[in-house]
């Protein structure tokens, strides 16, 4: 194919139409435009900012304890109170984000590129890869993560690894799982064939033609698995399995204080168990925006 | 009908101006469109996708999407103004004297219902319920010709054939006895046989129901057939009316004119010239016009056009013509030289030769033959067209010459004499770019993802084994080759028009110097002109690079203009291959014969159509003796049923499969070779 000098027999085509919003502009545009995401953004961000940078303007260190003033309710020293060591529940809760919002997106990042890379395969090759893996898969999921947790605690030790081990793999069939149904449509394109037909290798064609194309739904899914995640951390700490003292933890403080309840010092649990509540549901928020502005 | 007195006009459109609203702005898409449709009269709607045609169905019914708005002038139906009636008003006269039938009938029907229970319901909306309303809903199948309306009753939408969907629709749109029918391209999506049956049924049921029609249609072969008046609609504007044979036979708009001649017409063939196209693009929406909307792509603009908008000339006799110069618009010059200097007839060795081919699905339990014994051989620089209807096996043959789809053991394909083995995987990295294919839908077969430039550049990195300079080199040629620029290569395939698409497509498939191409309805999901340029490309590309194709389309004049040779396929068997020009002459086998007189004419030349009765017999349980004996017009005892006709040569290289002696197929069909010729 040489000659451009033959009878020009088509019109000059048409410039590009480069106005149109490109589809990640799209959702860009619709995210901004979503009250429910920009809540939750503003909460995490809010939790985010307390996890960087909570320690230089906290009013008290939150290991520092003063035993003279254990137990004294939230007043003007001590907004949130402090705890049976004295400590300043107001600083704890503040810099206790940092902790969980390390482990629960590390985890969470872990659960989605064993995820993908999971749901990319079984879904690309399906047959025999594909009933093998999934009817492993799912006999997985069935297991609750607490004893997945207990027997990778008790085989491994405590640690933050430890942990963020333990949940990402234990969602990443979950993963898997979307990826998957999303690669058995896209496998059926054309281009799916076109690459065939150059001999492109199964990797090429997995992660070169197909992933870009199932970005979408593992956003949404990872999202909606951070939320669980964060749960899932401050669960296993409460249960000592997670995070360890002294750190100021949510979960591991309401471990070591909700004994004293009964005994009318509430607020040496509230404020952290409402810490947990507010990110997970602003991670959700977040979560519902982006499923919006893909689905829409 | 409503009322036997209506008013005289089923529908007046004066001065309908809609716009949509995008980015902040109204976009006028209609602009003062004037349009009258008499009781009982069939209106057609023509014009290049986009032009406005859906708009103003939409607009009568108003069921214009949200960002759409009424900006001016008024709709009357049956005389009473749409715009002024209130939202209860509004139901009724939809529920009561306008339908509508779209392209899709699937849009139309509830995919999770049974087909009864939708008919039902449209008559327990107005009160008849129980066993009323099925009787009703069982005369409303009868009455689009379904042959077993209980059974289909029992069944889903999906278990139904797409002609089959789209006359449930049309029961559908029936059953409250419109005085006005809409039917929005209502064939696009049908083959060509299905196609002609469903257009008889729109036919018949006007003749019974009298109602009025506004048929839009992109095809202009199939409004010629169903209309008394025909509109030509650009950028929103009526540019042309007047009477169907007027228009189509001494068209006063050179947009009419171009569009009438990007059509393959009269058994052209790609020896014989190149098909006119017409350069540039409709003008979007919203653009502010001065002057002739068309002027940008008219051969005949002046200066005057550029500046004095046309009005709409009436030429007397109801014909009206929006351009300054109606009585010059066949001086059109045509946009592509007439005539090509004739390939010489080749005498090279088959670049191709497929014997006794065999796919075998499994079908529920049952073996399911989808393409049964195919032989096949094709010279280089030749196209073979594959013609059959939907389920014939098309699609399936194209798949296993490119090794996508392994076939059932025995049977060979050779390309240049060497055996291909029967797996893409093991076939060598020179047969592999040797034999490729442009997809039918481009959105599907281009990566969305991935740029222009990527996309073309992995197909010659992997392909013709490039790389760096070289392929950059490469690459700007292979673009200038499809008639694309350098601009086109940033962009994602979204930002491209199909007919760009579909250029993009042809060059990754010439990117190795192919062999072969199969191109599998490689113009379907596009309009006349840019069908016209694609065709025109692939003639250039194949007489200058002597490439053969596979081409598969279900119009067979794009398959005729195209095609060196022709397989008609039924049931995954050839009934009859042979030169393109003996296959379309005839004598024909009795299967051609109905697939042609199935097809539309521009001329209107209602030749003694044949039918193809009923439905095509499943693949996974075809009838014995002869496959075509459920449906054939001409057969001719109980030898079609017991015994298989075997393929043989009426002439050299033409073969046909049928009990019917050559010369005795030759006698049947005398008096109708002249009347088969497409249009
Ligand atoms: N993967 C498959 N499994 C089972 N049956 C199949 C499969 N692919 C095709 N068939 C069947 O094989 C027959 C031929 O199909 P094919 O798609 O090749 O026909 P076609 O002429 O290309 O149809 P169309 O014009 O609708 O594309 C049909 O009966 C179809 O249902
Ligand atoms: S008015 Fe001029 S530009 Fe418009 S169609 Fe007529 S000749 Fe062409
Ligand atoms: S063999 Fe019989 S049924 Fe078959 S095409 Fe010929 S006449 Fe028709
Ligand atoms: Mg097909």
């Amino acid at each position: 194919m040489s000659a451009t000098d033959t009878p020009a027999s088509l019109p000059a085509p048409a410039a590009p139409d480069s106005a149109r919003r490109s589809p990640w502009g799209e959702v860009l545009h619709s995210l901004s435009r979503s009250g429910t995401f920009l809540t939750g953004l503003f909460i995490l961000l809010f939790w985010v900012v307390c996890a960087l940078f909570g320690q230089n303007f906290v009013p008290y260190d939150p290991l520092a304890s003063d035993i003279i003033n254990a137990l004294t309710p939230p007043a003007a020293d001590h907004w949130f109170g402090t705890d049976q060591l004295g400590r300043d529940v107001f600083s704890r809760v503040i810099v206790g984000s940092r902790d969980i919002l390390t482990v629960a997106p590390l985890a969470t990042i872990l659960a989605t590129i064993a995820g993908t890379a999971l749901g990319l395969v079984i879904g690309y090759f399906r047959g025999i890869v594909d009933d093998i893996v999934s009817r492993v898969l799912e006999a997985f999921m069935a297991i609750p993560v607490v004893i997945i947790a207990l027997l990778a605690i008790v085989a491994l030790g405590t640690s933050k690894i430890t942990v963020i081990v333990v949940i990402g793999l234990s969602f990443a069939p979950i993963i898997a799982r979307t990826v998957r149904s999303a690669v058995l449509a896209e496998r059926e394109l054309d281009y799916v064939a076109a690459a065939k037909l150059r001999h492109e290798g199964a990797l090429h064609t997995m992660f070169v033609e197909i992933l870009p194309n199932v970005i979408p739904p593992i956003l949404v899914e990872t999202t909606v698995r951070l939320g669980y995640a964060i749960f899932a951390v401050a669960t296993l700490s409460f249960m000592g399995f997670g995070i360890q003292p002294p750190s100021p933890d949510w979960g591991l403080s309401i471990s070591s204080n909700y004994g004293m309840i009964g005994g009318g010092f509430w607020w040496t649990v509230l404020f952290d168990a409402l810490a947990i509540a507010s990110l997970v549901i602003g991670v959700n928020l977040v979560a519902d925006g982006v499923h919006g502005a893909f689905n829409d | 009908m409503t009322e036997p007195s209506h008013a005289a006009n089923s529908l007046e459109l004066k001065d309908l101006s809609v716009a949509y609203r995008v980015g902040r702005r109204n976009r006028a898409v209609l602009r003062n469109v004037n349009l009258t449709i008499k009781a009982g009269e069939a209106y057609g709607l023509v014009g290049e996708s986009g032009c406005g045609k859906s708009t103003v169905a939409l607009s009568v019914v108003r069921y214009l999407p949200r960002n759409g708005s009424i900006t001016g002038g008024s709709i009357a139906l049956d005389g009473k103004d749409v715009m002024k009636l209130d939202s209860e008003a509004l139901r009724r006269a939809r529920a009561d004297s306008v339908s509508m039938v779209y392209q899709d009938p699937g849009k139309a029907l509830n995919p999770s219902l049974r087909i009864g229970r939708q008919l039902t319901e449209i008559f327990e909306l107005s009160g008849i319920t129980g066993q009323a309303a099925t009787d009703k809903a069982t005369a409303m199948l009868n009455r689009v010709r379904i042959s077993d309306p209980v059974s289909v009753m029992q069944r889903y939408p999906h278990q139904l054939s797409g002609g089959m969907q789209q006359r449930v629709a049309i029961a559908m749109a029936l059953a409250n006895d419109p005085s006005m029918l809409i039917l929005d391209e209502p064939t696009t999506g049908l083959d060509a046989t299905v196609e002609a049956e469903v257009l008889d049924l729109i036919g018949q049921l006007r003749r019974e129901l009298s109602a009025s029609i506004l048929f839009i249609s992109h095809n202009l072969a199939v409004v010629s057939n169903m209309c008394d008046r025909v509109g030509v609609l650009y950028a929103g504007m009526l540019v042309e009316e007047g009477w169907t044979k007027d228009v189509f036979n001494d068209p006063r708009h050179p947009y009419t004119v171009a569009l009438l001649r990007c059509l393959p017409r009269g058994g052209q063939r790609k020896d014989q010239g190149r098909l006119d196209t017409i350069p540039g693009f409709l003008p979007g929406i919203g653009a502010n016009i001065v002057g002739c909307a068309f002027a940008d792509r008219c051969a005949l603009a002046t200066e005057r056009c550029r500046t004095e908008p046309p009005p709409l000339y009436d030429l007397g006799d109801g014909r009206l013509s929006r351009c300054h110069y109606h009585d010059n618009a066949q001086a059109l010059p045509r946009t592509t030289p007439a005539d090509v200097p004739a390939a010489p007839p080749k005498h090279a060795p088959p670049v191709l030769q497929v014997e006794g081919l065999n796919k075998t699905y499994a079908s529920h339990g049952h073996p399911l033959r989808a393409v049964k014994d195919v032989s096949v051989s094709l010279r280089p620089g030749e196209t073979l067209g594959l013609v059959g209807e939907s389920g014939s096996g098309k699609t399936t043959f194209a798949r296993l010459l490119l090794g996508l789809v392994a076939p059932d053991d025995g049977g060979s394909i050779e390309l240049e004499g060497k055996k291909l083995a029967p797996r893409l995987a093991s076939r060598t990295e020179d047969q592999v770019k040797a034999v490729q294919i442009v997809f039918q839908n481009p959105d599907s077969a281009l990566n969305r993802s991935h740029s222009i430039r990527h996309i073309l550049s992995r197909a010659l990195k992997r392909l013709g084994g490039l790389s760096g300079k070289t392929l950059d080199t490469r690459l700007e040629e292979l673009v200038r080759s499809v008639r694309l620029t350098d601009r086109h290569l940033a962009v994602k395939p979204r930002q491209l028009s199909g007919g760009l698409k579909q250029r993009v497509a042809i060059a990754r498939a010439f990117a190795g110097d192919p062999r072969i191409v199969v191109c599998d309805e490689p113009t379907s999901a596009l309009d006349v002109s840019v069908q016209a340029a694609i065709l025109n490309l692939l003639a250039d590309l194949q007489s200058r690079q002597d490439v053969s194709y596979i081409f598969i389309s279900h119009d067979l004049g794009v398959v005729r203009y195209l095609s060196d040779k022709i397989a008609v396929l039924y049931l995954g068997r050839i009934m009859e291959f042979g030169p393109s020009e003996a296959v379309f002459s005839g004598p024909h086998h009795p299967y051609t014969e109905a697939l042609l007189s199935a097809v539309p004419k521009l001329d209107r030349t209602e030749s003694s159509r044949i039918r193809l009765d009923g439905e095509i017999p499943s693949a996974a349980n075809p009838p014995t003796g002869c496959v075509f004996h459920t449906r054939c017009p001409r057969k001719i005892g109980a030898i079609c049923e017991t015994q298989e006709p075997q393929l043989t040569e009426a002439q050299p290289g033409h073969t046909i499969g049928c009990h019917i002696p050559y010369a005795e197929l030759a006698r049947l069909q005398a008096p109708k070779i002249t009347a088969a010729e497409p249009a």
